[in-house]
């Protein structure tokens, strides 16, 4: 994603990203990033919390027409209401981040992918 | 609290799984940055997300890439009602939350909320999605400028984009 943005800035189209996964968005390298501390899915706001949302949304806003210059970030004002627990496990053996199937789905896909590059259709 | 660093995360991880070679994640010394050429109340925006949004009655709900196509990104209508909207993706922390409000990744109703408010001069026709792709040459080189030919062909002045 944070290549698409980086591509539309090159061009003239100004950008904002509206994302949870901080290091990784910030080790690309991006124009603004509103930076919204909550588990990965949910970057606009919690589930069935339209203030929130709104609020998260104006902020985007704000940081298109305040920027200044190129990796400026924002944090959203806002922890995730269930606590800080989700943080603790992610990415770990004791909860990894794709179950059995996902996977071997995910596996799948890439050996399709490498099979449609050899084709030469991707 | 101090934020999660998933790019450590995930190199332990998959170091524990037996995977010797890091995933390297794109980093550049420079980022290019563009201002603003009118006021917000009067920008044309649109969304970009790699949330892997679809709509339910497309006919075919395969992916680009199970359908063995190369093209990556895909229009998804402005005014299509939230209703029909939903995420194919598995990518996101599962065991914290579900993606089943689509205004946590994809705010299509908060952006409808802030054309009619003024906030933004109007919602581009077209929205788009992003699949991630399994490299990140095709990003750049395929993708991205994808994006950027149907945000002109809109005259589109700004674009909000949301991982998941």
């Amino acid at each position: 994603m944070s290549l698409v943005a980086r591509h539309l800035e090159a061009n003239g189209i100004p950008t904002v990203i509206i994302g949870a996964a901080r290091d990784i968005v910030e080790h690309c390298g991006v124009a603004r990033f509103l930076f919204v501390d909550f588990p990965l899915g949910n970057p606009c706001g919690e589930p069935d919390k339209i203030a929130m949302q709104r609020a998260i949304f104006s902020k985007s806003l704000e940081l298109l027409e305040k920027a200044e210059g190129p990796n400026t970030t924002i944090r959203a004002p806002y922890d995730w209401s269930r606590g800080q627990g989700w943080k603790d496990l992610i990415f770990t053996k004791e909860q990894p981040f794709q179950d059995a199937n996902e996977e071997r789905e995910w596996k799948e896909k890439k050996v399709l992918y490498r099979k449609l590059k050899a084709e030469g259709k991707t | 609290m101090t934020h999660v660093r998933y790019i450590d995360r995930t190199r332990e991880y998959y170091l524990s799984q037996g995977y010797d070679k890091p995933y390297r994640w794109a980093h550049f010394d420079k980022t290019p940055f563009t201002q603003l050429k009118k006021p917000l109340a009067e920008s044309r925006v649109t969304l970009v997300s790699t949330s892997e949004i679809a709509v339910r009655n497309w006919d075919d709900q395969r992916t680009p890439l199970e359908k063995g196509e190369a093209a990556n990104v895909y229009n998804v209508a402005s005014d299509t009602p939230v209703e029909d909207l939903y995420s194919q993706t598995y990518d996101f922390d599962k065991h914290a939350t579900t993606l089943d409000d689509v205004n946590t990744y994809f705010p299509i109703t908060r952006m409808h909320e802030a054309a009619k408010a003024g906030y933004i001069g109007s919602v581009a026709p077209t929205l788009y999605g992003v699949y991630n792709a399994y490299s990140q040459r095709k990003t750049r080189e395929i993708d991205a400028p994808e994006v950027l030919r149907r945000c002109r062909d809109e005259d589109v002045d700004l674009a909000i984009l949301t991982p998941v």
